[in-house]
């Protein structure tokens, strides 16, 4: 996928005057939020359930070669095939190839952010072959034709009225006096469309949220139902998957089910958790002809080696993105990438390299909530920072920013002139807001000033506070 | 090309803590495999089996499937018949060929049209059984064979599951080790299909309001069958 994640200052800008997304990410928060802390709540051992879950992926990635390897033996002892493929061009050709070999004319797709990351849309469309989004949200942002803005609800900054114009504008040999107006008419118009479309499906493609090694087995969890039919009905079934994505054992991959929906949308379970292995057997009645599954490396091997190893153990539930006040005044599009939130400013610059991404980890106020409700406890804020002094390191911060901290440190680490020029700064400061106690404007401080009042120093400094009481 | 699987698991093994060898992790693993570790289970689900079912009623119910009792497979047509006639719904089913529904006496009930096999487009009504069920969350474990087609699953709009109460347990992982006792070595004889459902399809991704019905069935009712301990294939 293209990354614009270099011009974030700009999306930014243009996310923050967006009045309908505004609107969508405000009914994000109060959604997901509140659920997954209800979910949270009537589950005594979610904490526990947490731990184990942190536990059973850092054990993975600790045997991460041998448990591939597993996997890739029981995957073809059920008669299903394992591409490797070492990044985003090498795993588009073997897709295509996949479907060329199936003489593919049409491609039904279940939501994958692998997908997403190593845009196979494109690379088939260009290659004459038409790929259908099947989950509803994916879908819409399929016909508007732009990225999905969150992990799990990629339309979400879509409004109804906006879906139902891309549904006029596409579906254009039916009505044009149609009801839209309701979310029931949008949907029923949504199952109609797309119920042909999985019936003639050559192949289906679908994500993985997790592989278990045990029984060579690739696991989709979704709510819509759209993925089974994407994987039973067509001949050929492509699962694309990255290689961290291995778990041990069905009991391994049910640990982390317990987590994933609660922490993602705040349900007990998802509608539809299914365990698929290979192709249909001789004696079953449906079902597809050929399995496979793409494992796919695109950077991940060199985070292994790295300080950034824990992100690995991520298992995209969206969490993050959900609580998070940066994402939540954004939305996901300014990120600029596939991934966006906390997860992905801990991620993005490490699949697709710190000078395209050098802004993300600077966005984020490490207010700590990210940290507190992921369900396999990385510490991004910790990550955050790394990836700070590695973007300080190799000189790639802005001139201004360098330039601010730089005086900053010159007077932190002389206490006495600290406090001499701190001390007249409050004064002059404090006299310059003539009674208002605030500023709308001060020079150098545009950017803070624009959106909301700067407040006029008052009261003693805390040296002399300190001071104070420490007579007392 | 041809060799990036080579080059991915050595890219893999040089990023890997130097002190523990390859042999070490191969023996650590195959320790874990034949040994589960212990794992944490809720206790919201320990439960008699009385107890069992009315939590798996509440819990389905909660995600807008509905539920119903009967005491013998006799009493399934009746069941049925009268869930389509609620709805409205045409006197057609589509079931699967489970050796429990054979005793089933569907001729006794001519105005139902009862046919077989996998799901097609115009199928608006199946009728499946359960493998196991799940009371923790009201889920319904099917699994895909040779009686067992998995799109009855998912492509009609209104599913009714047959859930046999011998079956039905407090947790995922009591299901996991019954497939084992069922099935032998599952390395070996996985089934190509495991369906856990929860509730009917639905979707957040209008404005998130939850609506039911987008792509699989608009409608799940499960039949809770008071059997004793009947096979089923």
């Amino acid at each position: 996928m293209q990354v614009t994640s270099s011009s974030f200052k700009e999306n930014t800008r243009d996310a923050l005057s967006n009045p309908t997304l505004q609107n969508s990410l405000k009914r994000l928060h109060t959604g997901f939020v509140s659920s997954r802390a209800r979910a949270a709540a009537r589950m005594p051992e979610f904490e526990l359930l947490r731990d184990q879950a942190r536990d059973i992926k850092d054990h993975v990635l600790a045997h991460l070669d041998v448990y591939l390897e597993k996997f890739e033996l029981q995957c073809q002892a059920h008669g299903g095939h394992v591409h490797w493929c070492r990044d985003e061009n090498h795993a588009k050709d073997v897709v295509l190839e996949i479907c060329r070999k199936a003489n593919a004319k049409t491609v039904t797709k279940g939501k994958s952010m692998i997908g997403e990351e190593i845009a196979i849309n494109d690379h088939l469309e260009a290659n004459g072959i038409e790929p259908i989004e099947t989950d509803l949200g994916e879908y819409i942002i399929q016909l508007r034709n732009e990225p999905p803005s969150h992990i799990i609800a990629p339309a979400t900054h879509v409004s109804k009225e906006q879906v139902a114009d891309a549904f006029r504008l596409t579906h254009s040999d039916l009505d044009p006096a149609r009801n839209l107006d309701e979310p029931d008419n949008i949907l029923a118009e949504a199952r109609a469309m797309l119920r042909n479309r999985y019936l003639e499906a050559d192949v289906g493609i679908t994500g993985a949220n997790f592989l278990v090694a045990e029984t060579g087995t690739s696991i989709i969890v979704t709510n819509e139902g759209n993925g089974d039919l994407t994987q039973t009905l067509p001949k050929v079934h492509i699962v694309l998957a990255s290689i961290e994505k291995v778990v041990p054992t069905l009991l391994d991959a049910t640990a982390l089910l317990r987590v994933l929906a609660r922490s993602a949308t705040g349900q007990e379970m998802s509608s539809y958790t299914t365990f698929s292995t290979g192709p249909k057997r001789e004696t079953d009645v449906d079902g597809p002809s050929e399995y496979h599954v793409i494992l796919l490396d695109n950077g991940r091997s060199n985070l292994l080696n790295s300080e950034f190893k824990e992100m690995l153990r991520c298992i995209r539930c969206g969490a993050c993105l959900n609580h998070c006040p940066v994402y939540g005044a954004i939305g996901g599009h300014a990120y600029g990438w596939v991934y966006p939130g906390p997860m992905g400013s801990v991620l993005s610059p490490g699949l697709i390299g710190l000078q395209n991404t050098k802004h993300l980890p600077q966005a984020s106020t490490l207010c700590g909530k990210c940290e507190e409700v992921c369900p396999v406890r990385i510490p991004l804020p910790h990550l955050l920072r790394s990836w700070r002094f590695l973007i300080h390191e190799q000189g790639l911060a802005d001139r201004k920013f360098n330039w601010g901290f730089t005086i900053w440190a010159h007077l932190a680490k002389r206490p006495k002139l600290y406090k001499h020029v701190v001390g007249w700064l409050i004064r002059i400061l404090a006299l310059g807001a003539l009674n208002k106690g605030r500023y709308k404007y001060l020079p150098g401080l545009k950017a803070w000033t624009q959106t909301r009042d700067f407040p006029a120093p008052q009261g003693k400094t805390f040296m002399q506070q300190w001071r104070e009481n420490e007579d007392v | 090309m041809f060799n990036a699987r080579e080059k991915i698991l050595n890219k893999i093994k040089a990023g890997l803590d130097p002190l523990q060898s390859r042999a070490h992790r191969e023996i650590s693993v195959e320790t874990r495999l034949s040994n589960p570790s212990k794992y944490v289970v809720p206790k919201r689900a320990q439960l008699n089996r009385a107890k069992l079912v009315l939590l798996f009623e509440q819990m389905a119910e909660e995600v807008a499937a509905t539920t119903s009792r009967v005491s013998s497979v006799d009493e399934l047509p009746e069941t049925i018949i009268e869930y389509l006639n609620r709805y409205n719904l045409p006197s057609r089913i589509k079931t699967d060929t489970n050796p429990l529904l054979n005793g089933v006496e569907w001729a006794k009930h001519p105005t139902l049209e009862v046919n077989y096999g996998k799901a097609e487009d115009n199928d608006q009504n199946s009728i499946t059984v359960a493998f196991a069920g799940v009371a923790e969350t009201g889920t319904a474990v099917l699994t895909s064979g040779p009686n067992n087609p998995t799109t009855l699953n998912f492509l009609p709009e209104n599913h009714i599951i047959i859930m046999p109460v011998s079956r039905l347990f407090g947790t995922y992982e009591e299901t996991w080790a019954h497939l084992r006792a069922e099935m032998g070595n599952i390395e070996i004889t996985f089934p190509r299909t495991v369906n856990w459902i929860t509730g009917p399809s639905r979707t957040g991704d209008i404005e998130q309001t939850i609506q039911l019905g987008i792509h699989g069935p608009k409608r799940l009712h499960v039949i809770l069958l008071e059997d004793n301990d009947e096979e089923t294939g």
